[in-house]
């Protein structure tokens, strides 16, 4: 199953090289890591979505980032309301004759066009993953020249309602 | 008077300190009695700085024996160990001696040079990527980047590696910043937010595991090294007597618990005994207190302490539920938390079937050997070092037959006198640990047990050994082979010995010779009695090289991927 983990950390050199090394160390499989400053200064916020094969997993991974002594605070916002989002760059393969037939795609997934060259296009696209994978397998038939994402940022949202699991939004 | 204090205050301001002298500051600060190190290029500025700095220094001969020594001395003393090593090659050599304390939660600090600021990224003569190489096993590591940062550094360092769960942490220091002067800084303070080690244990699972043991028919104690971290040994002794629980040690746990104690079942595991690993097997409550549940102390997972509620008692969160499901989990300190089982003082549990099963187990699958007078029985040969030691020495081991035989025979029964390698199971670790190990105990006796393949792995310590007289006894339990691995080749690779024979070997007596160390070769049981009687009271080092039975194999033994009941040897 997946889950999405969010820590932060003090900003101190190494520290991510302690965290992706950790995972690779006790053989977790991550599916993405996004790393930024988070509110306060000389922290970072850090979100990873792993795969695993049960709870016990999750929370042997939890402990592991808490015991790394930059780690401040892990949480598994899985089961939480919460609101994640990735962006995504999409250069697709783009002839003047097929311009506006790409461009009708693009609308209802409020994606917007960035560049436009002779024979290709840009398309930036944020959400949450699966609504990023839709638009991507939508424009593939096309031809995905580059592809770029960033993974997946995420938090929980400002009110939770008691027994309500994850909410899903389009944007 | 004012303008004297104004005048003096100026002096001291104006007076600039190096990086260097900075850091024989901090180690001073920290009661550093011993730094184990060698000098290099990068660490010139450093060394500069030790030539009058009052601290005992050892120069090792080679930078891992100089890590396996300062790992002996943490072990014993309960101190952390420091280690110098200079960059590149220096500091990689030091790797192994890392992750072997990092596995056995071993107090370091290390310091490894590294080339200037300005060139690091650049392969530098002597540049090593040693954060990135020792991050997976450190518990931390620091890179100076500034002047003024080195007191909290090291500060932090020494704190971090001795509290919580113990561990290596390593400070790599370039060599301009050790070279630099700055004005003293303000005196350090510690932050660090991320790490805040949980001490006291919840109350409400003291008090569930203790109704846990009034209601269990069958519990035991598995009880680990994480006693010897807390100084834990005498609650442990109470706690167990209060209580009427018997006690498993791991390898690593040896002497937590007095082995001539009615209570006391034996090593568990791969080599333990038949007692204590049927105790494990069979129990319905099990307490582990300081272990990890190790794979050669469980055997196989699925045949673990199936029966039974596990409770597990540990300092660091990260173990409890690691490798076996726990239903009652205490994180905190072992001391702390047997203190609070002991003042609860629950209502000991009704087992006298199970006690007297434990007892008759004991009595009938005792460790076994055979008896002859030569080739040595090296079982035999344990024994004696125990008899004619008092049982009173540190025991220091290297790895494979004879350190199980050693954990096996040699009934410790007091904490802080076992140094082995436990997790890393590294060879080579014997003689310069117990170089260490005598340094932390000057006047205890202490013994290296090592084979004859192991101890050429670090033999060119003995000089060491010499230069310092120190007074230990290297005792080789020498079998002309890798006996553990010529051990599994001939059980699980029908006698095919693939290079575990080493039927030419140099005369170790003329090497300790050349050392100027006194050497013995020892070819029965009768001239063993007789060498031991000799040399174990006196004060000066020596080497015992005694001709063991090679063909002689450690039992019980459980098979990889076996259960702890599937024990094989357990009888003549
Ligand atoms: C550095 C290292 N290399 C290889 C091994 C694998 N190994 C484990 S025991 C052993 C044989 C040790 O032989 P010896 O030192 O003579 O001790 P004995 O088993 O004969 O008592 C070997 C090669 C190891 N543990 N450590």
């Amino acid at each position: 199953m997946k889950r999405t983990i969010t820590l932060t950390v003090l900003n101190r050199p190494g520290v991510l090289n302690r965290i992706t090394n950790l995972f690779s160390k006790r053989d977790y499989n991550i599916e993405s890591i996004s790393v930024g400053h988070a509110e306060q200064a000389g922290v970072s916020r850090i979100t990873c979505v792993v795969h695993v094969e049960n709870d016990r997993v999750i929370e042997q991974i939890s402990k592991q980032l808490n015991k790394q002594i930059d780690v401040l605070k892990v949480t598994d916002i899985s089961d939480q309301a919460i609101v994640a989002r990735e962006l995504a760059l999409v250069k697709v393969a783009a002839q003047p004759n097929n311009r506006n037939e790409i461009q009708s795609l693009i609308e209802p997934f409020r994606a917007s066009v960035i560049d436009i060259g002779k024979e290709s296009m840009i398309i930036q696209i944020t959400g949450e993953t699966e609504k990023v994978e839709a638009f991507i397998e939508l424009v593939r038939p096309y031809g995905i020249k580059e592809l770029a994402r960033t993974g997946t940022t995420a938090f929980p949202r400002s009110s939770q309602r008691p027994g309500q699991t994850k909410s899903c939004s389009l944007v | 008077m004012l303008q004297e204090a104004a005048f003096t205050e100026v002096k001291a301001e104006s007076s600039p300190v190096s990086g260097a002298d900075l850091l024989i500051e901090a180690l001073k600060k920290e009661n550093v009695e011993v730094i184990f190190g060698y000098p290099g290029g990068a660490v010139l500025p450093i060394y500069d700085s030790i030539y009058d700095c009052n601290i005992l220094h050892v120069l090792p001969r080679h930078e891992q024996g100089g890590i396996h020594a300062a790992e002996g001395y943490a072990r014993v003393s309960g101190k952390a160990g420091v280690v110098i090593a200079t960059s590149g090659p220096g500091a990689t050599n030091i790797v192994t001696g890392l992750a072997d304390a990092m596995m056995d939660s071993l107090p370091l600090v290390v310091f490894t040079g590294q080339v200037a600021t300005g060139v690091i990224g650049t392969d530098a003569f002597q540049e090593a990527d040693i954060l990135g190489i020792t991050t997976p096993i450190t518990k931390y590591n620091f890179q100076v980047r500034r002047i003024e940062d080195i007191p909290k550094i090291i500060k932090e360092a020494f704190h971090i590696a001795t509290t919580g769960r113990p561990g290596p942490v390593l400070i790599d220091f370039p060599k301009d910043i050790a070279a630099a002067k700055t004005a003293r800084p303000d005196e350090p303070e510690i932050s660090l937010p991320g790490y805040q080690p949980t001490i006291e244990p919840n109350y409400l699972q003291i008090r569930k595991l203790t109704e846990a043991i009034s209601s269990s028919k069958k519990p035991v104690i598995l009880a680990g090294a994480g006693i010897m971290h807390s100084n834990a040994a005498e609650e442990l002794k109470v706690f167990a007597e209060q209580q009427n629980l018997p006690v498993v040690h791991t390898l690593l746990g040896l002497g937590g618990f007095p082995a001539d104690h009615p209570l006391f079942l034996g090593m568990g595991g791969m080599h333990g005994c038949y007692a204590a690993n049927m105790a494990l097997y069979e129990c319905d409550l099990l307490i582990n207190i300081g272990a990890r549940f190790d794979d050669r102390l469980t055997g196989n997972l699925k045949h673990f302490a199936q029966k039974a509620a596990v409770a597990h008692i540990d300092i660091d969160p990260a173990e409890i539920g690691k490798n076996v499901t726990t239903s009652i989990p205490i994180v905190g300190d072992a001391k702390e938390a047997l203190k609070l089982l002991v003042k609860q003082g629950g209502k000991p549990p009704r087992h006298v079937e199970w006690m007297a099963k434990l007892d008759s187990w004991k009595l009938e699958y005792p460790y076994w050997h055979e008896d002859v007078e030569s080739p040595i029985k090296p079982q035999r040969l344990m024994q004696m070092l125990h008899e004619k030691s008092k049982g009173e020495a540190i025991v220091v081991t290297d790895v494979g037959q004879h350190q199980m035989w050693a954990a096996q025979h040699y009934s410790m029964s007091a904490p802080g006198r076992w140094v082995t390698s436990g997790g890393l199971g590294t060879m080579g670790f014997g003689v310069p640990a117990s170089i260490g190990a005598q340094l932390a105990e000057p006047d205890a006796c202490v013994i290296a047990v090592v084979g004859d393949a192991g101890f050429q792995m670090s033999a060119q310590e003995l000089s060491v050994i010499a230069e310092m007289n120190l007074p230990i006894k290297i005792a080789i339990f020498n079998n002309h082979s890798l006996g553990m691995v010529r051990q599994w080749q001939e059980i699980f690779y029908k006698e095919r010995y693939s290079h575990s024979r080493m039927p030419s070997q140099p005369s170790f007596i003329k090497l300790a010779e050349a050392y100027g160390i006194k050497g013995y070769e020892v070819h029965s049981e009768t001239e063993a009695g007789e060498v031991l009687e000799d040399v174990l009271n006196n004060r000066e080092p020596v080497l015992l090289d005694f001709r063991i039975d090679a063909s002689e194999n450690v039992y019980p033994m459980i098979a990889p991927g076996k259960g702890l009941h599937e024990m094989e040897g357990v009888k003549k």
